[in-house]
């Protein structure tokens, strides 16, 4: 884990390894750089910026001098179904898969890619698993071991101010009323599915990331790509370089999670977003503790709202108590990725919110064991994209089916996938597919998910996180939820409609009050450094930055000028950093890509959309253990 | 031509902040993200360069322990190995396997297989050890090329270039031999995913510890693991007369 460092891209590569020697033999737990105020400053356009940004998705490779006579062809191999992402959706997508073949006894070679090293490693969520989609799947979950091992015993719901707590009756009815579901960790979760897959014959491949998608002469999907591996830091090819693999298929789905890197690409492919609204998220980051037994509860469930945030930023909290044997709490925090504040900073803000007498009560004398970091979905029904186009079909978090309100997605990831395998089956192993294009075109999964269970449901909750969006903010939409959801089921007529771009949303600097967040104190709140050490997070050092810039000059020239560098605050790894040249005056953006946790919110967030996040060498990223 | 063993060791990825178990017995492993040994990587790189430089016909990739090391061996083929083994050692036994029991395994596999070569990386991340490759060779009976920075096959003799606290030292010593592998041995080249799907179709022998004659009861018991003690604060003094006296006060002078 690197912080400022002083090294241009110029140097060879002997600076470099001496450079990461040295710093190897010092401990790293430099403090976080404090934050920056907004000044004026004049931008130093004669000063030399070094180049930020050598991926090739910037600077292709068959323009690049360095790359002549490199041999560039793929090894190639042709599954029946091709599925990226090892998530909740895309396992319950093969597993469903393969259990039709054996029912209906037909072969089928599926082919699962995901980007961390082993399945689980970088799932993160809560989380509180409504069992509805894995009783479908396995109706014998239970006698096959899954780790749901914590019934929810107890629910609790709270408006907090700065130093009280208003508790909130959990009425059934409510979205976020949790009986019968089960607080899970969701990484071991996943683990588990990713075992049910492979007895089934699913080929699972994980540390290997689907880079690139591939498309047929009519246009229509192909397959997928895995990394290339073996590229310096400047891009050039090293000793070791070696093509990506192909994988062709005759449908290919895409399960990347929230804001998937190539959705990105495929949702302006095939025009998928022209009929909904753009997909609005927000950040959570969340922790793990061994807490002191005496306050250990387990079983139960407490969510809260209100103080750090102010009224019209959304955002809330959550903590769970674990019952795996030993005292354990899951606890997070949620800000909605709207907020118009640049110098709001998620992470301090969890932080600090862990300061309050309720929480700290709970966490005192305590441990923690696991810090992550993840975007999540909150757009709903109303952003809801075309899922199925010519060749392929987006399934889980990627398109985004999370019940917001009822803060859970992983029912709904699962069902999809589930659904998407029912609508495939036939047509793969189908005689003749009768397809207009190479890759098969499956409408049949999208009238699926109408008429199943999680459109009702999306629907049912459509307007709670856009009522948000008042003059009272938070206030505004528990008394919308408590009439129109509550009472009324959802059955309004009419559909709210969100804000727009969460990375549109941001006001200038100069409009806003800088928010003085308190140091942390080493037991309860803790740095930024220290915590993303916990989440395990590495890199192959020498490899291109995956956080590419269109344009290496925007940083400084708008980000930083207009809006005080939010990057270097919404970020939960301090990937970002603004430091000052080395030679005359003015800051250049430093982008620390081991660091990464893939957790997306600078591709969603960052108001000059400059930003693109693709995948890193497989196998980089967190560590997840059961988060 | 000939037969080189090579051994790879399933640890705790290095990136990893690792957790003292509750109970003090050891260090939680279950979910916690592993690896192949980062020494043991530039062992199989180097007995897989020796192949494709036909010093050596086929290589062996050995590793001791429950089923999952069996990742780490494909991992191994991956990178070009012939056929794995994968001794199983598991419960108790994995727990308290250490240099003395691996030593002993790869002493009898190298009779057995007939081996000319064992190339193991120089030492464990996880234990830090440094013993296993110098107590093979002691119970073989072979010489030893222990810290290799480079390696050169020149006949029945292989020239060693170690890293020494002194510099660096060459030696030529007989074949058959034990190399243990240093950082600048070479950089390991990828196991790629054509390579693992091609891996899949390698053999991996199973076989016990039992099997080849080892025992493996160990005569180191574990008493307690403990966190290293935390880091205090350090003091700021104003004056050189303000360190001397906070010196005198806690004893150091």
């Amino acid at each position: 884990i690197f912080l400022a460092s002083p090294s241009a891209l110029t140097g060879s590569a002997l600076f470099f390894a001496a450079q990461r020697c040295i710093r190897a033999l010092k401990t790293v737990q430099a403090e976080h750089a404090p934050p920056q105020h907004y000044t004026w400053r004049r931008n130093c356009s004669s000063a030399v910026m070094p180049r930020i940004t050598s991926h090739y998705t910037i600077f292709p490779r068959d323009k690049d001098p360095r790359w002549e006579g490199v041999e560039m062809e793929r090894f190639a191999d042709e599954a029946d179904v091709v599925i990226v992402g090892g998530g909740p959706a895309g396992l319950s997508a093969a597993i469903r898969l393969k259990q039709l073949a054996k029912e209906q006894e037909k072969e089928l070679r599926v082919c699962l890619v995901e980007k961390a090293s082993q399945i689980g490693a970088h799932t993160l969520s809560g989380a509180c698993l409504e069992p509805s989609a894995l009783n479908e799947l396995f109706p014998d979950w239970k006698e096959r071991g899954a780790p749901l091992n914590t019934p929810v015993t107890e629910d609790l719901f709270s408006i907090l101010t700065e130093k009280y707590r208003i508790p909130v009756p959990m009425l059934p009815g409510l979205p976020m009323n949790n009986h019968g579901n089960y607080i899970v960790r969701l990484g071991h979760f996943v683990h588990w599915l990713g075992e049910q897959a492979e007895e089934l014959g699913v080929e699972i491949y994980p540390g290997y990331a689907a880079a690139e998608v591939l498309f047929h002469e009519d246009g229509s999907v192909k397959g997928i790509a895995t990394n290339d591996v073996g590229i310096a830091k400047d891009g050039s090819p090293k000793d070791v370089f070696e093509r990506g693999m192909e994988l062709h298929a005759k449908v290919t789905l895409f399960g990347e999670g929230c804001h998937g890197h190539l959705a990105k690409q495929l949702y302006r492919q095939f025009n998928l977003r022209e009929n909904c609204e753009p997909q609005t998220y927000a950040i959570g980051l969340k922790e793990l503790w061994v807490i002191d037994e005496k306050k250990w509860r387990p079983g139960r469930v407490e969510h809260s709202v209100g103080w750090p945030l102010n009224r019209n930023t959304y955002g809330g909290s959550f903590l769970y108590h674990l019952n795996e044997g030993e005292p354990l709490v899951a606890l997070g925090f949620v800000v909605g990725l709207d907020y118009t504040n640049p110098y709001l900073s998620p992470f301090r803000e969890f932080q600090r919110w862990k300061h309050h007498p309720f929480v700290a009560k709970t966490l005192e004398g305590g441990d923690r064991i696991a810090y992550g970091a993840r975007a999540l979905n909150e757009g709903g029904y109303q952003c809801l994209p075309k899922v199925t186009f010519p060749g392929g079909m987006l399934i889980g978090c990627s398109p985004g089916f999370m019940n917001v309100p009822k803060i859970k997605g992983t029912h709904t990831a699962m069902k999809s996938g589930m659904l998407a395998a029912e609508a495939i089956f036939p047509k793969v192993t189908a005689e003749d597919p009768a397809s207009e294009t190479a890759g098969l075109h499956i409408p049949e999964y999208e009238d699926n998910l109408k008429k199943s269970w999680i459109w009702k449901e999306l629907y049912a909750v459509r307007n709670i996180r856009p009522s948000f969006h008042n003059y009272f903010g938070l206030y505004g939409g528990m008394v919308y939820t408590g009439v129109f959801y509550w009472i009324l089921r959802g059955k309004e007529p009419w559909t709210l409609k969100h804000a727009g771009l969460d990375s549109a949303q941001l006001k200038p600097a100069k409009e806003c009050t800088p928010i003085e967040y308190p140091k942390p104190d080493g037991k309860l709140s803790f740095d930024l450094l220290s915590s993303v050490a916990l989440s395990g997070t590495n890199h192959e050092g020498d490899q291109p930055p995956h956080l590419t810039l269109k344009d290496d000059s925007i940083p400084v020239a708008n980000n930083l000028a207009i809006y005080d560098g939010p990057e270097q605050r919404f970020c939960p790894a301090g990937v970002y950093e603004y430091v000052p040249l080395e030679t005359g005056e003015g800051m250049r953006l430093q982008i620390n890509a081991q660091n990464c946790v893939h957790c997306k919110t600078c591709d969603i967030k960052d108001p000059s959309q400059n930003i693109n996040w693709v995948v890193p060498e497989g196998s980089g990223g967190p560590a997840y253990n059961g988060l | 031509m000939s037969r080189v063993l090579v051994g790879v060791k399933r640890v705790i990825d290095y990136a990893v902040k690792i957790r003292v178990k509750p109970d003090q017995s050891g260090v939680v492993t279950d979910g916690v993200k592993h690896s192949m040994n980062p020494f043991c990587e530039i062992a199989v790189e180097e007995a897989v360069k020796l192949k494709e430089k036909k010093f050596i016909k086929e290589v062996v990739a050995v590793s001791c322990g429950p089923s999952q090391v069996t990742e780490t061996i494909r991992t191994a083929l991956a990178m070009g190995c012939d056929r794995g083994i994968h001794v199983e050692v598991s419960g108790k036994d994995y727990e308290a396997m250490g240099p003395l029991q691996i030593s002993k395994i790869f002493a009898a596999l190298a009779k057995k297989e007939e081996a000319s070569l064992v190339i193991l990386g120089k030492q464990a991340i996880d234990d830090d050890c440094n013993q296993t490759g110098q107590m093979t060779a002691a119970l073989l009976d072979w010489p030893q090329g222990t810290f290799a920075s480079e390696v050169t096959i020149d006949g029945e003799t292989v020239k060693v270039v170690r890293e020494i606290d002194g510099g660096l030292e060459t030696i030529k010593i007989s074949m058959p031999a034990v190399l243990t592998a240093d950082l600048r041995l070479n950089t390991p080249r990828y196991a790629t995913l054509p390579n693992i799907m091609k891996a899949k179709k390698k053999k991996i022998a199973n076989m016990k510890p039992a099997d080849l004659g080892v025992d493996m009861v160990s005569r180191v018991e574990v008493l307690r693991v403990d966190e290293p003690p935390t880091r205090l604060a350090g003091v700021k003094v104003e004056t050189v007369d303000d360190l001397v006296a906070k010196l005198k006060a806690n004893g150091t002078i």
